[in-house]
């Protein structure tokens, strides 16, 4: 079964997902997507422990040869980004199931369904990350997308409904456009197999054609991965889908759509096309600078705290796209760690706040008040998370801002530098708006609150935990991300 | 609906027909243009006449929501299940060599046709579920 790791990998949640959907409501479904979300955390780590001891694995899909068939290729970017997307799906669905399931708008017979769209959406963000099929990337993109709309359209508030049409409007835009960046290219080469694309494409790059398809991904995968101006989806989406579909997709969604970024203008386009032909490092660099500032200054001033934390998103994406435009392997492990990273933060951040919102009722600030002392646990771990935002040293978020300034240094940009370090102030202004009145504020008058239970503080002190663990010990986060740099700037996977 | 008699027969007439083509261009995809896709949406749009003409309680007597709720998983399972069938038998996954150990051809022929049905049953239940969900608001 080792040899089918790679399939397996996509097909136990694919499986899975219509199987919860026959399950009776309660129980029964929620433990089905629980242990289908750990096995492929269980997978996933074991693809990983095999491409760092011995290379990258390909799996040809129905035994059909490379280019004809579809391949599964993982090498040490895939796997990384396998364990990430699969190790928040595994800790999300371990989230109680009482409060997942008082936070949706769905009667008690539907709930089945969610985890069913829960388990879809693992699906197709792990189909995107460990395929080496151009069109099959579309596939699985579209998986993802629609079942994350249904997710997001399940919260509570009413709002959740336009939010998610908003998502499914600019995500539909955002996966056409890669449709057709991907057909352009089909066109050219009459290939989709990334390994043979990229042998091919330096023929044809002279073309309008590829150039026209290099445009089309780029703007497309933008979209998907909210690069500032096109972020104005994701705040109202995370800020109102029920608290552990807003913790899943903000620490796994946007990641992958970076992926895939990643994927097509290294491997596929390859770094001479991409940053000295088509110059694009002079057009992410400036996008990203601005939304790092301009999202970090707007994430101050919202009273929703979910809806802070989704502009902090904004900027954070904006960091993981300034390394990119650095186009160093400092500056791509800054942005492929900061991936991990950034993942276990929001991973915390949003699950600390649903176990608040789960004893207070919303995720308002002004609600907040006094909930230092009468959730000390929940807070602690909200406390961790920001200070991992932050970038404080000795936790997981310092070692991505260190490797971003190593990276701009090491290029003479010092402005950029110092850029990164003021805006991690701002970040200390709106986390430390959090922190004030939960700590400060008087509860109000005769309203008692009560920790969170167990069954929310175990997943939520798991990440942030993690946050303080790979702050110290960086083989993984630090290290891997460093190897999968160097093989996106060494060329083809 | 009840007043208009043209429709209620030619759609009387018809149904049958559509069901038949539904699975002509099922089991026919194999050689020619078709396949569990196109199936199933005509499969579908059958049901969703019947529902036009006859009304939405009729069509749920004929067609109950809980037999498509079966349905739409059960495609996906059969899809997916034939894949495993093959990694069972020690091929790749979606392997239709050795689904049959003595003719690979044969048993490519088997894993398509299995697969299809699977994409035919899932699309159909799809269709009319969306259209249950539709018609039935409101109520």
């Amino acid at each position: 079964m080792i040899a089918h790791l790679p399939a397996l990998q996509v097909v136990i949640p694919l499986v899975s997902a219509p199987l919860c959907a026959l399950l009776p409501a309660g129980r029964p479904a929620w433990l089905a997507a629980m242990t289908a979300s750990w096995l492929a955390f269980l997978i996933a780590a074991l693809l990983l422990y095999q491409v760092l001891a011995h290379g990258p694995i390909s799996y040809l899909m129905g035994g059909w040869p490379v280019p004809w068939g579809i391949e599964y290729r993982v090498d040490a970017l895939n796997a990384y980004m396998l364990l990430i997307v699969a190790a928040i799906g595994a800790i999300v669905a371990s989230f109680g199931r009482t409060v997942v399931e008082q936070r949706l708008s769905l009667p008690v017979n539907k709930h089945p369904w969610f985890y069913t769209a829960y388990l879809l959406c693992l699906t197709g963000l792990l189909g995107i990350t460990v395929t080496g099929d151009a069109f099959n990337v579309f596939v699985f993109l579209e998986i993802s997308a629609l079942s994350s709309y249904a997710l997001i359209s399940v919260g509570r508030d009413r709002r959740a409904l336009v939010a998610a049409y908003q998502y499914l409007v600019m995500g539909t835009v955002g996966a056409t456009f890669i449709l057709i960046g991907i057909g352009l290219l089909y066109v050219m080469t009459g290939t989709l197999n990334m390994g043979d694309l990229a042998a091919r494409l330096p023929a044809v790059s002279g073309t309008r054609t590829v150039r026209a398809a290099f445009a089309f991904l780029t703007v497309g995968t933008a979209i998907k991965l909210a690069l500032f101006p096109l972020h104005l989806w994701l705040p109202n989406a995370y800020a109102y889908a029920p608290s552990p579909v807003a913790a899943f997709l903000a620490a796994t969604a946007t990641k992958v759509a970076i992926y895939v970024m990643l994927r097509f203008f290294f491997t596929v386009f390859g770094v001479q096309f991409s940053f000295e032909t088509m110059q694009l490092d002079k057009i992410l660099l400036p996008l990203s600078l601005v939304g790092i500032v301009s999202a970090s200054l707007v994430a101050i001033f919202q009273t929703n705290v979910k809806r802070m934390l989704a502009y902090s998103s904004v900027a954070q994406i904006g960091y993981m796209m300034l390394g990119v435009s650095l186009v160093s392997v400092a500056g791509l492990t800054a942005s492929i760690s900061h991936l991990f990273n950034h993942a276990l933060i929001k991973g915390s951040l949003f699950m600390a706040l649903g176990c608040v919102s789960y004893r207070v009722g919303a995720a308002r600030l002004e609600r907040m008040a006094g909930v230092g002392r009468s959730m000390p646990w929940t807070m602690g771990a909200f406390v961790i998370g920001g200070l991992s935002l932050i970038g404080v040293p000795l936790t997981a978020g310092f070692v991505s801002k260190w490797y971003l300034i190593v990276g701009a240094l090491e290029k003479g940009w010092w402005p950029v530098a110092v850029l990164v370090l003021a805006t991690s102030l701002l970040a200390v202004v709106y986390i430390w708006r959090v922190v004030e009145v939960a700590y400060f504020k008087p509860a109000p008058e005769g309203l008692k609150v009560r920790e969170a239970p167990l069954a929310l503080l175990i997943p939520t002190w798991a990440l942030a935990l993690a946050n303080l663990y790979f702050g110290l010990d960086t083989s993984l986060n630090a290290g891997v991300a460093r190897l999968a740099a160097q093989g996106l700037l060494g060329g083809a996977p | 609906m009840k007043h208009y008699t043209i429709p209620r027969v030619v759609t009387k007439l018809l149904l049958p027909l559509i069901l038949l083509f539904a699975l002509y261009v099922q089991f026919h995809g194999d050689y020619g243009p078709g396949g569990g896709f196109q199936a199933g949406v005509i499969f579908g749009a059958g049901f969703i006449l019947y529902a036009l003409i006859y009304g939405l309680d009729k069509a749920r007597r004929l067609m109950p929501p809980q037999v498509l709720r079966v349905g739409v998983s059960l495609g996906v399972l059969i899809y997916a299940g034939v894949g495993l069938l093959g990694l069972l038998l020690g091929g790749q996954y979606l392997d239709y060599n050795v689904l049959d150990s003595h003719d690979p051809a044969h048993g490519q022929h088997l894993g398509i046709l299995l697969v299809e049905l699977g994409v035919g049953i899932t699309v159909s239940s799809v269709m009319v579920t969306i259209f249950y969900a539709f018609a039935g608001r409101g109520r």
